[in-house]
């Protein structure tokens, strides 16, 4: 008799790690099957989280109670706000991470997490029943469940590339997994094929820092995490290097060597990441590329030079990195890489991230085309909730474009399909000023709560941020001014003889929350998160007034739901590509379908009134 | 809210009659501001119809209010049957245009109103769908073919301008930490908005005057006073347009009129009679004669049959030298290309197809920029939101870049969306991006 699991999620990255710990957290009895223990929560590629776009997701997967932006606030070595200079909704926290420090943080989370197993095996092949998953056969056993999630990396059928040399394997020293690939294709998924890169990895002690210039980090570093309160991990900084002619003669001279270019390599890379050779090759006028040499621990000496993945055979990158200042005598620890994987297309999903070929398999991260921790551990907490959810017979939860940057990468990756690794950009996002690094607990933690993934302690101080929030805004609207008196703090507004409120003044660009405080006793009285708070709401409050009528605009169309197996055939005046499409992506709402690449404004028009009519026709 | 929607119901081309349809909340507001007199419901009224902006008569015609939900789409419902002229027919769509929460309707909305309002079995639904799509893909063929593929290589660059744009911002925004990303981007920015305003308003102010039609063939009827030019125009257009009277020096003013020659698009303008004149007030009209036909594509020079050979102006456009009262002559003189009598129905017809044949020839390979009202409706609105922040130095880089994310979206109804993967591509071809 196979033990039973409600999910079990395969694979114990940082899509695996947010799947496990989100379904736990609604209550399912939940396996997390690994290859190795000692490798979950392993940073791969780059020591760092966050950034633009990419701290958008890891604030929102904390407000969602996950587990990311704690972590990463605990192994964070130096943290820097990018866009600091720029408006709140362009602002992305990012910190430089000590690896060790993230994978123990993250083991020994999710060993405190209740309802959750940790396993080491590798799937072999998914059992199913009727178009439904039903259990899975690892290398440790065979088990019964009802979900699971696949959150594979890069393991499927992964092919390390350097040089001319190839090697099967998921990352450097773990076996890929080939067995579970061939199962998935036998049930007609369309696998198609990515790669991506990392550069070499460097000896520090090696490295002479004196000449380089330094970057440090934000003298009060901001933490990920709402329910962080400082970083208490010493924080340290990075260097910055650059590449030289010297440097890309040599690259010039081998660029015949390298596996991309000598056509070994057939997946598609991303344009964003480009190998240092691709830099080179696409950009030959620049004369220099900067490089960053990041520190991969406070106890390793191992750095991280930012800018140069390369597959290069190993003799060559070496050269080519000992022409750039400060590297000169520098032992390379170990080459950089591309590798190459499988992908399952993501049009294959529907909104929670289920295969529509087969119930309850759900799949997150590199499988589904992204690229990223926070991509994939977003993307995880996503089908771990559903994941449970389903389990348990409950509506799913899925996030719109208008409320999470989640809802936005989701969206896109089941709609439009990839051609290249997806990575978060906040120009991804129409509403980007709503979708703010600052407000995401505002926006998702009350749906947590809702949803039961939240917390007691969160929960708590949520809700007293909120009143807080709320008694602030609720000041600063009451207080009224007349233009006069504005005048005379030295805040000018027309003399129109019309009295503003202080909320309604913080809206005026050369108002600062220090004007109203030195001016206004009542004001000195508010928590000051709150007050900061609040004035970036009144600075972007009347785009909000436009943006909430564009949003109820495009949510009339998201309502709209299309059936499942809906028949586009019976739809009179579609031309033959678009039922084409329509039928292979089959989207679940007349919004998705009318943001489908080539599905024109007539198309969803005709949709609409064939749908209208049968929901007239079945309620009568 | 749901908007108010209007749209020409009958053809595009030059007709008799043209109908405009609006449907919506807005109805009654429209009726009470744009109709001279008190619409009572499904009643056929005849009144002036006013743009109330400046209270300027845009036409006659009839109009009828359908009160909701007995109308076509459920709503209340407007018809304006006006002239079938393209001239009179965009200024009342500017008109419509210019009040609160009123657009051009989208391909089929009128249907789907009705449709969603319970006013249309599916059997008729079904019946126009492949109507519908047949329509609009004609629409769509006709804005991008009967243009000539002017505006469509004109969309093109308008959009390749913004995504420019929109892609430095972005890049600027979303790659700030990465080394290689362009700084202080705004100054390029704002100058690449700038030019890209002044074209979009240069072609909506085309559009405006009616420019498509206009441009058409402009056709000037000329000559000595007393030649029959008025009485010409009259039968030409078989109606009372100018003042005929018998007496040398009656049409002091320059008359035009829009009308269907042969299948195309022609202004027909009377002018004053040239002749070196004491009376002030006919001076200015022969000064205003000589300009339009300065500014016409054909002159029809006319003359009295029985007179002697006529004297052509200097310089101009091409002539047709018409000899005029042929029913008072016996034969047609030498110097005319062609003769008429106003009375007599086959030398129209003949002087009709000489018209025709110039402005054929003429109008080949000159096809106008924005051929409908929801073109220009989309354009005008596009300016608007890429100015909203030419005038702000101080304004953040995240509202610039969402003022021309809305502006990009309202010029998607002319050359497709802008979607994010563009831009992204507009990034990376240009910027070496990525650590």
């Amino acid at each position: 008799m196979a033990s039973h699991f409600d999910v079990i999620v395969i694979g114990g990255g940082h899509a695996g790690c947010e799947a496990a710990a989100a379904a736990a957290r609604l209550g399912a009895k939940t396996l997390l099957l690994t290859q190795r223990i000692s490798t979950i929560g392993a940073m791969s590629c780059n020591p760092a989280i966050g950034g633009l776009g990419k701290g958008h997701l890891v604030r929102e997967i904390d407000a969602l109670d996950g587990l990311m932006g704690r972590v990463a606030d605990v192994a964070g070595i130096q943290f820097r706000v990018l866009n600091s200079s720029k408006g709140a909704a362009v602002r992305g926290p990012r910190a430089q991470i000590d690896r060790k420090i993230y994978l123990e943080t993250m083991q020994m989370t999710l060993l405190g997490v209740p309802n959750l197993n940790v396993l080491e095996g590798e799937a072999i092949e998914l059992l199913t029943k009727g178009g439904a998953v039903v259990g899975l056969t690892a290398t440790s056993g065979v088990y019964a469940c009802d979900s699971v999630v696949l959150t594979t990396g890069t393991f499927l059928r992964g092919m390390i590339h350097i040089g001319d040399q190839r090697t099967p394997a998921g990352r450097v020293g773990d076996a890929p997994s080939n067995q579970l690939s061939t199962s998935l294709l036998s049930h007609g998924f369309t696998l198609g094929r990515l790669k991506t890169g990392t550069p070499a990895r460097l000896d520090g002690k090696t490295i002479d820092w004196t000449e380089l210039p330094r970057q440090e980090g934000d003298s009060v570093p901001e933490p990920f995490s709402y329910l962080t309160s400082s970083i208490k991990t010493r924080q340290v900084p990075c260097h910055i290097t650059r590449t030289t002619e010297a440097g890309h003669r040599i690259i010039q001279d081998n660029l015949h060597l390298a596996a991309i270019h000598s056509g070994a390599i057939t997946g598609r890379g991303p344009r964003y990441c480009p190998s240092i050779e691709d830099k080179i090759s696409r950009f030959a006028d620049r004369e220099s590329h900067q490089v960053f040499l990041e520190p991969e621990g406070l106890e390793d000496d191992t750095i991280y030079p930012n800018g140069i993945s390369s597959s290069l055979p190993a003799d060559v990158q070496s050269a080519f990195i000992r022409t750039m200042p400060g590297l000169s005598e520098v032992r390379i620890l170990r080459p950089g890489y591309a590798i190459e994987y499988d992908f399952i297309d993501p049009q294959e999903l529907n909104a929670v991230l289920e295969t529509k070929k087969l119930r309850g398999l759900f799949l997150a991260g590199q499988i589904n085309g992204s690229t990223g921790y926070e991509e994939a551990a977003a993307q995880g907490l996503m089908a771990g909730l559903n994941a449970a959810l389903r389990v348990a017979g409950k509506p799913p939860f899925v996030l719109g474009r208008d409320q999470a940057y989640i809802g936005v990468m989701i969206d896109d990756l089941i709609t439009r399909g990839v051609s290249e690794p997806y990575r978060m950009f906040t120009s991804r996002a129409e509403y980007r000023l709503s979708l703010r690094a600052d407000n995401a607990d505002q926006r998702l933690t009350g749906l947590g709560i809702e949803l039961g993934c939240v917390s007691d302690e969160r929960k708590h101080s949520y809700v007293r941020k909120e009143d807080g929030l709320q008694r602030t805004e609720t000041l600063l609207r009451s207080i009224l001014v007349t233009p006069q008196q504005a005048s005379k703090t030295g805040i000018d507004v027309n003399h129109d003889g019309i009295r503003r409120s202080l909320f309604d003044l913080l809206a005026y660009p050369n108002v600062t929350v220090e004007m109203l405080t030195a001016n206004w006793h009542a004001v000195r009285s508010v928590n000051e998160t709150h007050l900061r708070q609040v004035a970036i709401k009144a600075q972007y409050a009347v785009y909000m007034d436009r943006q909430s009528k564009e949003i109820a605009a495009a949510r009339a169309s998201d309502d709209l739901r299309i059936p499942r197996d809906f028949d586009y055939s019976l739809v009179n005046g579609l031309s033959t590509e678009v039922r084409s499409r329509l039928s292979h992506v089959q989207p679940e709402t007349i919004g998705q379908a009318g943001r489908m690449e080539g599905v024109t404004p007539v198309a969803v028009t005709l949709l609409t009134v064939r749908l209208k009519h049968l929901s007239k026709r079945q309620a009568a | 809210m749901t908007d108010t929607i209007f749209a020409l119901a009958t053809g595009p081309s030059i007709s008799a009659l043209a109908v405009v349809r609006v449907s919506g909340p807005g109805v009654p507001s429209i009726m009470l501001k744009c109709c001279s007199k008190e619409l009572v419901p499904r009643k056929a009224t005849y009144c002036r119809i006013i743009d109330p902006v400046t209270d300027e008569l845009v036409d006659t015609g009839v109009c009828i209010f359908f009160p909701g939900p007995q109308s076509f789409t459920g709503e209340d419902c407007l018809e304006f049957q006006i002239h079938g002229s393209p001239a009179v027919v965009v200024r009342l769509l500017r008109t419509l245009g210019q009040q609160s929460n009123a657009r051009p309707a989208e391909p089929g909305e009128f249907i789907r109103r009705a449709y969603v309002n319970g006013k249309m079995p599916l059997t008729s639904v079904e019946g126009v769908a492949d109507l519908l799509e047949a329509r609009t893909e004609s629409q769509r063929r006709q804005a991008l073919t009967q243009a000539g593929g002017h505006l469509a290589g004109r969309a093109a660059a308008w959009r390749a301008q913004l995504l420019d744009a929109l892609s430095l911002l972005n890049a600027e925004i979303d790659f700030a930490d990465e080394g290689d990303a362009p700084v202080a981007v705004q100054s390029a920015v704002r100058s690449t908005c700038q030019a890209l305003v002044q074209e979009l308003h240069l072609a909506v102010s085309n559009a405006a005057r009616g420019e498509q039609i206009k441009n058409g063939y402009r056709v000037v009827i000329a000559g000595l006073p007393n030649a029959g030019k008025s009485t010409l125009m009259n039968a030409l257009v078989k109606r009372d347009v100018a003042i005929v009277t018998a007496q040398a020096g009656t049409t002091r003013d320059v008359i035009e009129v829009n009308l269907d020659l042969d299948g195309f698009s022609v202004v027909l303008s009377d002018t004053a009679g040239i002749r070196d004149s004491e009376d002030i007030v006919e001076a200015i009209g022969v000064d205003r004669s000589k300009k339009t036909i300065a500014a016409g594509n054909l002159v029809l020079w006319l003359a009295d049959a029985r007179g002697g050979n006529p004297e052509l102006p200097d310089s101009g456009p091409p002539t047709v030298r018409v000899a005029s009262k042929m029913d008072l002559s016996k034969s047609l003189p030498s110097w005319a290309d062609v003769g008429v009598s106003a009375t007599d129905e086959t030398t129209l017809g003949l002087l009709v197809q000489r018209i025709g044949e110039h402005a054929k020839s003429a109008m080949a390979g000159e096809p106008p920029l924005v051929t409908n009202e929801r073109q220009r409706f989309h354009i005008e609105a596009a300016a608007r939101q890429i100015s909203t922040f030419m005038g702000d130095e101080g304004m953040p880089i995240e509202i610039l870049a969402d003022e021309l994310r809305r502006a990009a979206s309202s010029l998607r109804s002319l050359s497709g969306a802008i979607g994010t993967e563009d831009i992204l591509g507009a990034i990376f071809s240009r910027f070496c991006m990525g650590k």
